[in-house]
């Protein structure tokens, strides 16, 4: 109920209580959390992931433009990102090089889904952590002590943005739909560019649309999530985790490759280019097979092992040099480092993104890192909606190589996607995917360290373990 | 067929609504309509008591979530009025509020209080390899369930299931040559298990909003749509995708698409699927009516039971 204060359970000083939450709802995907909670704050931290399916076991023997299509049904919240992902992957193997329109046509599409899904996060999926929904299924039940703090004026105009922000993730949608057929999964994103050149109407239609998103984003949903850092002040201190960031760059600006949100690592925090071949993935507790671990995505490969003894999550462990990292909006506003929103510099008190220092890396730090970078890709698509040429060729055809190899690097709303394909004798003969759950909710990895929300997780406080409400806050923090 | 149309005739005195105008909201009558006559004052008046004494509970199983993004482009009536006016939506793992075994309990409970009532609407194929080690969904009492033990549990104790999209209804993706989870659609889930709950197939990758909130609107008060062979509701899904194409005269005079970006002309030459495919999606179109598949690049055949390998490669060699 609104204004209700946390109640710590009569817990003994000293003692571990295990708690297991699973599901772990309001995500994409099967996730189950396990923490080990200390005199109210967590000691320890596992994350299970619950489901396999087997993508890159199905792609092979396939024609590589299959790919664009298949690993789309990966997420039906991003699948722009991975038609993005496997269409860069076999540009690159095609050899094959975009036009300009081509290239201002896919950021049209995956701009338009990068304002959906932050919308449909932060409102959807996160913001009932927050305020309380109205009091039917499927918003009740919740947690009987859900520590929500807002005021019942801030918890009804949360709400009444609810129900707006389905509206606007819906225009989103037909953005997106303009240009790339439908949504979920674009036809209109291929290797080679896309299939729809932009007519006048077409854009004139997604710029209507888009002009109501951005009003929502930049006078409801930014200064809702800073309005949060009220109440909720001190979920800006807790859930840090590593500070470590990796991001490969999205949206090319020219031709060079330049991307408005920059690619970069940060580890132990010293910035770094990217080097690929530092990617190497674990599965010591992980069910695939043992022989299978430590390897660089070019080389990897996938072997199901549902009954392996001390794995715990259908997710591989992916490291950058050995070191676990962050994906998502905080590390590539982190990576990029661009100047803050009028309201968030108002707000915090500094200019740029670094400058809000250790409390980025938050719970909430994570809420305002994504907002932000709402804004900035909202700033973009109005540039790029300016470039489009209306009748001008987007497509670029290119036959289908004997034997080639390609990489896609590109970022999905939740952090940043791999695809690498080897084509030979015209089909697919190897396919790997690292998406940017993985890189966020993996497991322990073969040397012993945590998996980034596992270690985020350390630390958080769990007043009453029969209500963790900051487990989920953090989990989801993550847009898993 | 014959039991179901005198249920459907016995509903329909109930609720005083004719098939004929029903099918006629329900389908639209023209590309882009929704269905928003539901709000008629006799629907409103049925769907009122459905939503007192007909829950839908929503589980997914080895999916995407883009059936539940989907259903969320909802046109007409707009999705919020879905949620808190048309369906009583018990469990969606998606949006719902609780989390962790209060949920599960709430699952459960429900299921057992409306027995033999509540629909069961499943997102996502059932993997039956390994135990049901593919897709753990919850645990409850310190133990881990499947999806395998969620649909042999809740099915049986359904009124009716709704299989929502490709993987839900046949299988679908994860089903495809080279899995080896398993990944299996409802019906045939429930024939190995014996189930004996009807089942609406609505596929679609993702399955569109119209042909779920349409369905289960028909479900709710009027009882199962009339289904084809593979179990779809002949209203979304009974015609065929080429012989109602736009470009269908295009196709006759022999103009053809040459590569993806020409404007005009008929894409089977790139691989469209569309004449083996069954949908209404030439006029329902997608994302409040903006495009479709066809007209932006190709059909993949996506709500066929055979969906992806029937369809693959979805393209012609170029």
């Amino acid at each position: 109920m609104a204004g209700c204060k946390p109640q710590a359970a009569p817990v003994a000083a000293g003692k571990k209580i295990k708690v297991s939450i699973d599901p772990i709802t309001r995500i994409e995907g099967h996730l189950k959390a396990e923490v080990e909670v200390k005199d109210g704050v967590v000691v320890d931290a596992r994350i299970h992931g619950g489901m396999y399916r087997g993508f890159e076991q199905i792609l092979t023997g396939r024609d590589p433009r299959d790919a664009t299509q298949i690993t789309q049904r990966i997420c039906g919240v991003c699948p722009t990102a991975h038609a993005t992902a496997s269409s860069l992957a076999l540009d690159d193997a095609f050899n094959v090089k975009l036009t300009k329109n081509g290239r201002i046509a896919r950021n049209l599409i995956l701009g338009a889904n990068f304002l959906q899904s932050h919308i449909l996060h932060f409102y959807h999926l996160a913001a009932l952590d927050y305020v309380n929904g109205p009091d039917v299924a499927p918003f009740v039940p919740r947690y009987a002590n859900n520590d929500v703090r807002v005021s019942k004026d801030i918890n009804d105009i949360a709400v009444g943005q609810y129900l707006e922000a389905l509206e606007m993730r819906k225009i989103c949608h037909e953005m997106v739909a303009l240009l790339g057929g439908k949504m979920p999964h674009v036809q209109g994103v291929v290797v080679g560019g896309t299939t729809e050149i932009p007519t006048r109407e077409a854009l004139n239609a997604y710029a209507e649309r888009f002009k109501k998103v951005r009003k929502f984003i930049m006078e409801k949903y930014i200064p809702i999530v800073y309005l949060l850092a009220g109440p909720y002040g001190d979920l800006l201190k807790t859930g840090g985790g590593y500070k470590n960031c990796v991001a490969w760059g999205v949206f090319p600006m020219d031709d060079a490759g330049n991307t408005l949100l920059k690619r970069g690592v940060v580890t132990d925090g010293k910035d770094y280019p990217v080097d690929p071949a530092l990617i190497k993935e674990y599965v010591k507790y992980s069910f695939f097979d043992d022989s299978t671990t430590g390897l660089n995505p070019s080389e990897g490969r996938t072997i199901p092992d549902p009954y392996k003894d001390d794995a715990y999550s259908f997710i591989k462990a992916p490291r950058y040099n050995n070191k676990p990292h962050e994906a998502g909006p905080l590390a590539r506003m982190w990576v990029t480092n661009p100047e803050l929103s009028k309201i968030g510099q108002e707000k915090l008190g500094v200019k740029k993104m670094r400058d809000i220092g250790d409390a980025a890396f938050s719970i909430l730090g994570r809420h305002v890192a994504r907002a932000e970078e709402t804004a900035i890709v909202a700033d973009a698509v109005e540039q790029w909606l300016s470039e489009a040429v209306p009748g001008k060729e987007t497509f670029v055809p290119a036959p289908i190589p004997d034997s080639a190899h390609g990489l896609g690097l590109t970022e999905a709303p939740r952090g940043c996607l791999l695809h690498y394909v080897e084509i030979k004798d015209k089909v697919i003969a190897n396919y790997q995917i690292t998406s940017a759950t993985i890189w966020n909710a993996n497991p322990m990895d073969d040397m012993g360290q945590r998996g980034p929300m596992e270690q985020a997780l350390i630390g958080i406080p769990v007043p009453d373990p029969e209500n963790p409400v900051n487990v989920g806050r953090l989990i989801r923090s993550f847009d898993p | 067929m014959k039991d179901e149309q005198k249920l459907l005739d016995e509903q329909q005195k109930k609720t005083g609504v004719s098939r004929r105008n029903f099918l006629k909201t329900v389908t639209g009558t023209a590309a882009g309509i929704g269905i928003s006559q539901v709000f008629n004052p006799a629907l409103v008046s049925a769907m009122k008591k459905a939503l007192e004494t007909h829950p839908v509970l929503w589980i997914q199983g080895q999916g995407c979530s883009g059936c539940s993004v989907s259903l969320l482009n909802n046109v007409d009536p707009a999705i919020a009025d879905v949620l808190l006016k048309v369906i009583s939506l018990q469990f969606h793992p998606t949006v719902m509020a609780s989390e962790g075994e209060t949920a599960l309990e709430n699952l459960y409970k429900i299921a057992e209080e409306y027995k033999g009532k509540f629909s069961l609407a499943v997102e996502g194929s059932i993997p039956m390899a390994a135990d049901g080690k593919y897709c753990i969904i919850g645990e409850l009492n310190h133990k881990e369930i499947t999806m395998v033990d969620l649909v042999k549990d809740l099915g049986a104790k359904a009124g009716s299931v709704l299989a929502i999209g490709t993987c839900a209804a046949y299988g679908g993706i994860p089903a495809a040559e080279g899995s080896e989870t398993g990944a299996t659609g409802v019906m045939e889930f429930f024939k190995t298990y014996g189930i004996k709950t009807p089942v609406v197939n609505i596929p679609g990758c993702p399955s569109h909003p119209d042909w779920i909130v349409g369905s289960i609107v028909h479900l709710l008060t009027k009882g199962i749509p009339e289904l084809d062979d593979d179990g779809r509701p002949v209203i979304f899904f009974g015609e065929n995708i080429h012989d109602n194409c736009p470009h269908i005269d295009e196709y006759d005079a022999g103009e053809m698409s040459e590569k993806f970006s020409d404007p005009k002309g008929c894409r089977m030459d790139l691989g469209c699927k569309g004449p083996d495919t069954y949908a209404d999606c030439y006029k329902r179109k997608w994302n409040s009516g903006m495009n479709w598949c066809v007209d932006n690049a190709v059909c993949i055949g996506c709500v066929e039971p055979g969906f992806p390998d029937s369809a693959s490669p979805f393209y012609e060699p170029s």
